[in-house]
């Protein structure tokens, strides 16, 4: 038997494999293709401090080899997420991590302090990152100030597991997860979408109703890749990466670019089951190649 | 919700009707589970390297006897180019089956309107409301009688009416032209409908107006089926609801139009 258990500072995943926030849901709409339980963890849709409606239609554009989304951050707000759907999921043998956004410090704030209230939340993701909002989201993650800024708040008034999630679109990726890895974070998720574009030629017109969305997809992994491995080798908090993860090679990648653990987005929507099918391709892996527990891999990239 | 699955078929038959649709044939390896009329399968398609996400397509019709579904398939793009080419043998993963359904009626005067792909529903349908003891009238709109597929089929059920824009079958003009539509009450109160969006926004206008019954299909973009990324939605009066788990049928009613 391989050991797929990692740790994620005080989090402890059965394995490393967990679900992007936004692509899964929260965890009940993949229950007739997998045991949600048998996965390291669940990051739920991003959540506000007030209802959302999100962007108008059309929000998505299929592009080469991943797509493009202007979703918007649509979710019933925090209070309805406590109320209405943690009872219905709580009972997941699994880590569910709360996706938290935002467009001020306040909603920030406000939102984490509600969720510290529930004991058994184990730990939220800050997303710093979102693209696809008009105010806030995105802005906090592409400075280093607002970064350190909303992760403190943040920290001060959540005692749990901490995690932020870094945005793609900045020039210098490494020099915002060192922000936010002083300012308290206790582990770096990396990365969110990249900000893109689709055009129809025929029509003239942009594909989504926002004209610009998040990229997302095998077609973001290399940069994604590169970012994880960048950031992994300069902070000391656990990195959890994703992008474009779509096969236990592709997971393998990233865990030997330094992640302590990844999660599976866009390719939840081709194969609903692609999170369990990688959790049991790591577990092939590791007895091929004869380790005993998935953490050899964490950082063991062989460079000579 | 009815447990939804992931599984492979095998297509018995690729049936061309015309130049731009075809009729699949799939095989299920055990019994399939109850499939109600308007509902969907996310498909993957193999061989088409442009063709990331999974298509979305009605289910066409269903035989519980032999294990089998159909598929009608309008050639728009690549994904179902691709489709359209698959030969007897080949395997197609489906994620199936998706979505709500249409309701029985709690009248016997029924109006199926399609137009476009957006026939791919009512046989389905129509066979469905049969069975249950309701005779169902068609009303079927095309470009020209060049895309008009499986009319033998409808007509097995109940009575056909046809509109053509190029007058080449039936009544020249578009579906809410058709004489019949003048003649709704004593003829029908309630109407199904799927098919081009402005095709659907005028019955469902028009079924408002008098006070009939009316559910439409929605074909809106999808990436993942199953209300997992809130990429699909359609303004309603209760607010963005997903196409694929709160519709693709919806009452008209419920729609902000
Ligand atoms: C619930 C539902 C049921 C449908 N039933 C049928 C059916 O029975 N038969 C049939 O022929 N078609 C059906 N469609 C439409 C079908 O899904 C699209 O025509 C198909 O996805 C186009 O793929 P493509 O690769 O050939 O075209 P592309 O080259 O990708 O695009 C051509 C056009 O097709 C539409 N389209 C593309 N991708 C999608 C997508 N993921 N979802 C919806 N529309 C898209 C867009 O309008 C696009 O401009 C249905 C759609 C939905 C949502
Ligand atoms: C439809 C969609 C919705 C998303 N919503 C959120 C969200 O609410 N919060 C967030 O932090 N990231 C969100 N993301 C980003 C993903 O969590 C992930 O960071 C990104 O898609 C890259 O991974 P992937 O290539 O494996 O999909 C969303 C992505 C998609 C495709
Ligand atoms: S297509 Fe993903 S929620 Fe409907």
């Amino acid at each position: 038997m391989v050991d797929l258990s990692v740790n994620i500072g005080d989090l402890n995943l059965k394995n490393p494999v967990m679900t992007a926030s936004g692509t899964f849901g929260y965890g009940v709409e993949y229950q007739d293709f997998i045991d949600i339980n048998s996965l390291g963890g669940i990051i739920v849709k991003g959540t506000t401090g007030s209802p959302r409606e999100g962007n108008p239609y059309p929000r998505m554009a299929e592009t080469p080899q991943g797509m493009l989304n202007a979703v918007g951050l649509q979710n019933k707000g925090v209070d309805a997420f406590i109320n209405e759907i943690w009872p219905k999921i709580r009972t997941f043998d699994t880590n569910i991590i709360v996706n938290v956004s935002g467009s001020t410090i306040e909603e920030y704030v406000e939102t984490a302090e509600k969720l510290a209230l529930v004991p058994d939340i184990v730990g939220i993701e800050l997303n710093i990152s979102c693209p696809n909002v008009k105010e806030g989201g995105m802005a906090f993650g592409t400075s280093c100030s607002s970064a350190r800024q909303v992760t403190r708040a943040v920290r001060n008034v959540f005692p749990r597991h901490l995690m932020v999630k870094l945005s793609p679109n900045v020039t210098d990726i490494v020099e915002i997860a060192k922000e936010v890895e002083d300012a308290g974070a206790d582990s770096i998720s990396l990365v969110n979408t990249f900000l893109g574009m689709a055009i129809d030629a025929e029509t003239r017109r942009p594909l989504l109703s926002t004209i610009t969305g998040g990229l997302s997809g095998p077609c973001i992994k290399p940069i994604a890749l590169r970012m994880v491995w960048q950031v992994a080798d300069a902070v000391k908090v656990p990195v959890v990466g994703m992008g474009g993860i779509s096969s236990a090679s592709d997971a393998i990648e990233f865990l030997l670019a330094g992640a302590s653990a990844i999660q599976v987005g866009t390719a939840n929507f081709i194969n609903p089951s692609i999170s369990q099918e990688i959790v049991n391709g790591i577990a092939d892996y590791l007895v091929r190649h004869n380790f005993n527990s998935v953490t050899e891999l964490i950082g063991a990239l062989e460079l000579d | 919700m009815p447990k939804k699955f992931i599984e492979d078929f095998v297509i018995l038959e690729n049936k061309r009707q015309t130049s731009e649709f075809v009729i699949l044939t799939l095989q299920h390896p055990t019994n399939l589970p109850k499939i109600y009329p308007g509902q969907f399968a996310e498909i993957k398609v193999e061989g088409s390297p442009n063709t990331f996400l999974r298509r979305p397509l009605s289910i066409h019709d269903v035989d519980y006897q032999n294990n089998t579904i159909k598929l009608l398939v309008q050639e728009v793009g690549e994904g179902t180019r691709r489709l359209a080419a698959m030969k007897p043998g080949e395997s197609l993963n489906l994620i199936y089956p998706l979505g709500t359904y249409y309701s029985l009626p709690s009248s016997n005067k029924v109006l199926l309107v399609g137009g476009g792909c957006g026939v791919a529903p009512l046989l389905f349908l129509g066979r469905f409301l049969h069975e249950n003891g309701i005779k169902p009238r068609f009303l079927i709109g095309a470009k020209s009688s060049a895309q008009l597929v499986e009319l033998d089929e409808y007509r097995k059920l109940g009575e056909v009416f046809i509109t053509t824009e190029d007058g080449s079958a039936g009544t020249k003009g578009f579906v809410i032209h058709h004489p019949i539509m003048k003649t709704y009450k004593p003829d029908f109160d309630w109407i199904y409908t799927c098919g081009p969006e402005a095709m659907m926004k005028v019955i469902a206008k028009y079924a408002l107006k008098r006070n009939l019954n009316c559910e439409v299909s929605l074909e809106n973009m999808m990436a993942c089926g199953i209300g997992a990324c809130l990429c699909c939605i359609t303004p309603t009066i209760e607010g963005n609801k997903c196409t694929c788990t709160d519709g693709p049928v919806f009452n008209s009613k419920y729609l902000k139009w």
